[in-house]
């Protein structure tokens, strides 16, 4: 309940003293070594407080003074009970933040659970400047969202959060320190520029249809998981023909190779940045494009998965796997 | 900190100003009041907050006022009045958290304060009343988002609160070390007044006699207590008169008396043991005659030539010490100083009475005596507490005119007849009688007790009580209670058979009983009491240190079981759905697994109709229905979910 005590000068006693301790995976359980419990600001006051009553109490032996006095100080005390037991206990697990550009907030969903068997109140979970408070009747669970504003592209994990409480008077703070492998995803920032330069197109003619344009209807196959919703032959479905994909011929003509080496002049960030609007449009215009990059080079698809990929493959650049 | 948070701390903040509104002059009871309603005119309606200004010139206002109404801003009255209407302002001008438990603290001290005017059972309750609310109200500003309606969830939590608190507190009040004595000096205005006794008697000055039952003092004795004939509690004793006034003996004519003598005591001693209430001045009341102290009471004191207890610090907080008397005795030979003393009177004043004294010439001093006494009980005197003002020559005017008068006029009266006859007299003030209380045999003298009597000299028995008052037969005496005046035990045969006096009676000593009960172990638990407690636990002869540790041991253990009971047992959630929902799993734990918390209602409704297909449709419908009044605007009924878990099997 108290500060935990490891043996001093050990390694365990610096990690914990520098907070180096390495980001844990899977559900966290706050339990009794990881929770601080010391006054609160307000707490100190009303210490002084109690301080001046007594003396006054003492100086004119006034029993019920005393007794006031004793009063406040037991609930005082018991306070700092509550408090710690309305954070021992809960469970925080991380999910998947699904991916951001660069630049803009990137929400890590955690989960907070609590098994009871009281009512957890006034709860609060912080990374950075926004707090989130919430409440758990016992057995429930609840999501909740974290924030960090992203900067540059590559891997964001959301650090270490502090979760503390300051039920039930005030009068005490309980905290932990919790730092959850969480991390998202954070593509590179798309370039303003928009288009698709025709130099991306390639020629390559699979069945030797010259077909007209990627609008040319080639016909119906069965939805495979990662086609285009815009394709999803609706009234198909309607007519519960089974989900159908309307297939086009000019996809198979109008393939885009987004190339690397097609940006010479660029620094990194700026190719990155370039590519990442390309493939955004290309997906838009729901063409089929393959990304190449020096080490790594994805054939040409196309659906939401695909794209996925890609943009992983940008932000990822560089970084070792 | 929003608006159901604010009206709650306004709720519990009214009970804490109430009684310090009602108890200052009303001026500034009123301006407190007016503050106050202003702040709930605030909340309640959403009105703006008054501005700067107008905050700095009703502070200088409440200042001003309690300067002028108290003459002072220091001491108890002033400073409660003071701080009071500090409350209020500062209630106007609350806006953050911060300042909303800058209120709550002030409200604590404000409770602490308002303990030094009073100390009774209802205070006490009304204190646990008072930190229940405010604990609510505190509990509520640290809760972003409460509601009106969650009121009575802070209030449940608050009352468990302070339950787990008693132990706790009751450990802390044993056996914290109570320090004996004030550490500084403690201002002796709030206590005067309180007394029925002076020591000047101004006679003819007072026309209504008051009748307060307020106590002066209880008295405990050893053994049986003595007759009421010899309950006479020594006060002030009043020597020298001008006529009118009579005063105690100054430092030059103590001087000339012999220090303190033993008395020759006759009988036996009587032993007992009195609380006193704070009085404010340094009397010490004691059984005529107290015995020349040979075992310490307790209290520093000095005995007076005359027979008067003396404290050495003003009696400002209830005491409690050990006395020893002696009901018969002679006090021997007095000399020639002490006698022209005795003999004292103003050289013109009161002439009827010393012709009168003339007529007596010839007889012997218990003659006097008797002579005076009889005229008291033949002629038409009356004891009344609203006698007839009287003027310059008060003796005269009330021996041959008015004829009323109460124990002052009687004793004064006396004394003169004695002194123009030449016999050694002076006037005795204190208590006299007292009631006994049945439950627990402890005396009480309240200070409609306080009574006036003579002692006069005579050759064969030294200084000697006459009660001239005892003489005026009953049907001469104008107050129904002070025709009991002499029986202070009533009579249980004069009420016999009137069953509502008798279960009044009984309700009044038991109550007694029981405020007496609080006033000698919640009030009166000082250093000597808290070592009687350790001898009987005991804990006695073991260093301080040790004792601090035990409470401190104590204490641990308390918080570590209240701890585990938390933390233990089952599931119980606050909010009454919840709580449905709950007792529902738990009674299908015994078909299914029991749910996962990540499992919503409806997938283990459906998990359980697996289980259990013969109520899969009453399973659904109640997952439906705790689900849309979970989680859907304006759910429905909970008794509607109440009824439909009830009527599964």
């Amino acid at each position: 309940m108290a500060l935990p005590l490891p043996r001093p000068l050990s390694g365990e006693f610096w990690r914990r003293l520098l907070r180096r301790d390495a980001p844990e995976s899977g559900p966290v359980l706050l339990h009794r070594k990881r929770i601080y419990v010391l006054p609160s600001a307000n707490g100190l006051k009303l210490g002084v407080l109690l301080i001046a009553m007594l003396i006054g109490a003492i100086n004119y032996n006034n029993s019920l003074g005393y007794l006031l006095v004793f009063l406040l100080a037991t609930l005082a005390l018991l306070s700092a009970v509550h408090a710690f037991i309305n954070l021992n206990g809960l469970r925080l697990r991380g999910g998947h933040p699904t991916g951001v550009f660069a630049g803009e907030p990137l929400h890590f969903p955690l989960s907070v659970e609590n098994p009871g068997p009281r009512a957890r109140s006034a709860v609060v979970l912080r990374q950075g400047d926004e707090p989130v408070n919430l409440d758990l009747e016992p057995g429930q669970g609840r999501w909740i969202e974290l924030e960090r504003v992203s900067e540059r592209r590559g891997r964001l994990a959301l650090g270490r959060i502090t979760i503390e409480t300051l039920y039930p008077l005030g009068l005490f703070r309980a905290w932990g320190y919790l730092n959850l492998d969480i991390q998202g995803l954070v593509y590179p920032r798309p370039a303003d520029e928009r288009g698709l330069p025709p130099q991306l197109f390639s020629d390559e003619s699979g069945s030797g249809e010259l077909g007209r344009g990627s609008d040319d209807f080639l016909g119906l196959r069965p939805y495979h998981p990662g086609d285009s919703p815009r394709h999803i032959h609706w009234k198909a479905l309607a007519r519960e023909q089974g989900v159908l994909s309307k297939q086009f011929g000019g996809e198979q003509s109008r393939r885009l190779n987004l190339e690397w080496d097609l940006l010479p002049g660029l620094d990194t960030e700026a190719r990155l940045s370039r590519l990442c609007r390309w493939v955004l449009e290309a997906d838009e215009a729901g063409l089929s494009y393959g990304l190449r990059l020096p080490k790594l080079s994805i054939p040409p698809a196309h659906g939401d998965r695909h794209r996925e990929r890609c943009l992983e493959a940008l932000a990822l650049y560089g970084e070792a796997p | 900190m929003n608006r159901a948070s604010r009206l709650m701390l306004l709720f519990a903040l009214a009970p804490i100003l109430a009684p310090h509104l009602w108890r200052m002059p009303v001026w500034l009871g009123l301006i407190g009041l007016l503050l106050f309603a202003w702040r709930a005119a605030i909340d309640w309606r959403g009105l703006p907050l008054p501005g700067k200004w107008l905050r700095t010139a009703l502070t200088l206002l409440a200042f001003g006022a309690v300067l002028i109404t108290y003459k002072s801003i220091a001491g108890r009255d002033p400073g409660a009045a003071l701080l009071t209407l500090m409350l209020c302002l500062k209630l106007l001008e609350m806006r953050s958290l911060r300042d909303a438990s800058l209120v709550i603290y002030i409200g604590y001290f404000l409770v602490a304060v308002g303990l030094l005017f009073s100390q009774s059972i209802a205070t006490g309750m009304a204190l646990f009343l008072v930190i229940f609310l405010l604990t609510a109200a505190l509990m509520a500003l640290h809760q972003p988002d409460t509601e009106l309606r969650d009121y009575r969830r802070h209030l449940r939590l608050s009352g468990g609160l302070l339950l787990q608190s008693l132990p706790i507190m009751l450990v802390l009040f044993l056996l914290f070390p109570r320090i004996p004595g004030p550490l500084w000096g403690m201002p002796n205005e709030g206590l005067s007044g309180l007394t029925g006794i002076s020591d000047t008697l101004f006679m003819g000055g007072i026309t209504e006699l008051a009748d307060s039952e307020a106590i002066a003092f209880r008295a405990q004795f050893d053994g049986e207590p003595p007759p009421p004939g010899k309950l006479y509690w020594r006060g002030p004793v009043l020597w020298h008169t001008d006529g009118q006034l009579w005063k105690p003996l100054d430092a030059t004519q103590l001087r000339g008396l012999r220090p303190l003598a033993p008395y020759e005591a006759e009988g036996e001693a009587v032993d007992y043991t009195i609380t006193l209430e704070p009085h404010g001045r340094r009397w010490l009341f004691a059984l005529d005659l107290p015995a020349r102290p040979r075992e310490s009471i307790s209290v520093g004191h000095r005995a007076t030539p005359d027979y008067q207890l003396h404290s050495e610090r003003f009696v400002n907080e209830r005491i409690r010490y050990r006395m020893r008397s002696y009901t018969d005795y002679d006090t021997g030979l007095i000399s020639l100083w002490e006698a022209r003393l005795g003999t004292q009177l103003p050289p013109n004043a009161n002439p009827r009475t010393r012709a009168l004294v003339k007529q007596w010439h010839g007889l012997s001093d218990t003659q006097v005596v008797s002579r005076a006494l009889a005229m008291f009980r033949e002629q038409p005197f009356y004891y009344t507490r609203t006698p007839p003002a009287l003027e310059r020559n008060p003796v005269d005017e009330f021996l041959f005119e008015t004829r009323q008068g109460f124990c002052e006029h009687y004793a004064a009266a006396f004394v003169t007849l004695m002194r123009a006859a030449g016999i050694p007299a002076r006037i005795v003030t204190g208590y006299q009688g007292g009631s006994l209380n049945e439950v627990d045999g402890f005396l009480l003298v309240r200070q409609s007790d306080a009574h006036a009597w003579a002692e006069v000299w005579l050759d064969e028995s030294g200084w000697t009580r006459v009660d001239p008052t005892a003489a005026i037969p009953p049907e001469r005496v104008l107050y129904t209670p002070d025709q009991n005046r002499f029986d202070s035990v009533i009579d249980r045969e004069m009420i016999a058979g009137q069953w509502l006096a008798e279960t009044l009676l009984g309700l009044r000593q038991n109550w007694d009983a029981i405020n007496n009960a609080w006033h000698q172990w919640v009030l009166g638990f000082d250093d000597r009491r808290q070592r009687q407690l350790f001898e009987r636990l005991g804990l006695d002869g073991l260093p301080w240190l040790k004792i601090i540790l035990i409470m401190i041991g104590a204490i641990a253990a308390l918080l570590l079981a209240i701890a585990l009971y938390l933390s233990l047992g089952r599931a119980r959630a606050d909010d009454p759905l919840q709580r449905l929902w709950l007792r529902f799993c738990r009674r299908m734990e015994k078909a299914a697994p029991p749910r996962r918390i990540d499992e919503g209602p409806m997938d283990y409704a459906e998990r359980l109709a697996a289980a259990v297909p013969e109520r899969a449709e009453a399973i659904r419908a109640i997952a439906g229905e705790y689900a849309r009044q979970r989680y859907a605007e304006g759910g429905g009924e909970r008794d509607t979910l109440r009824r439909m878990i009830r009527e599964l099997r």
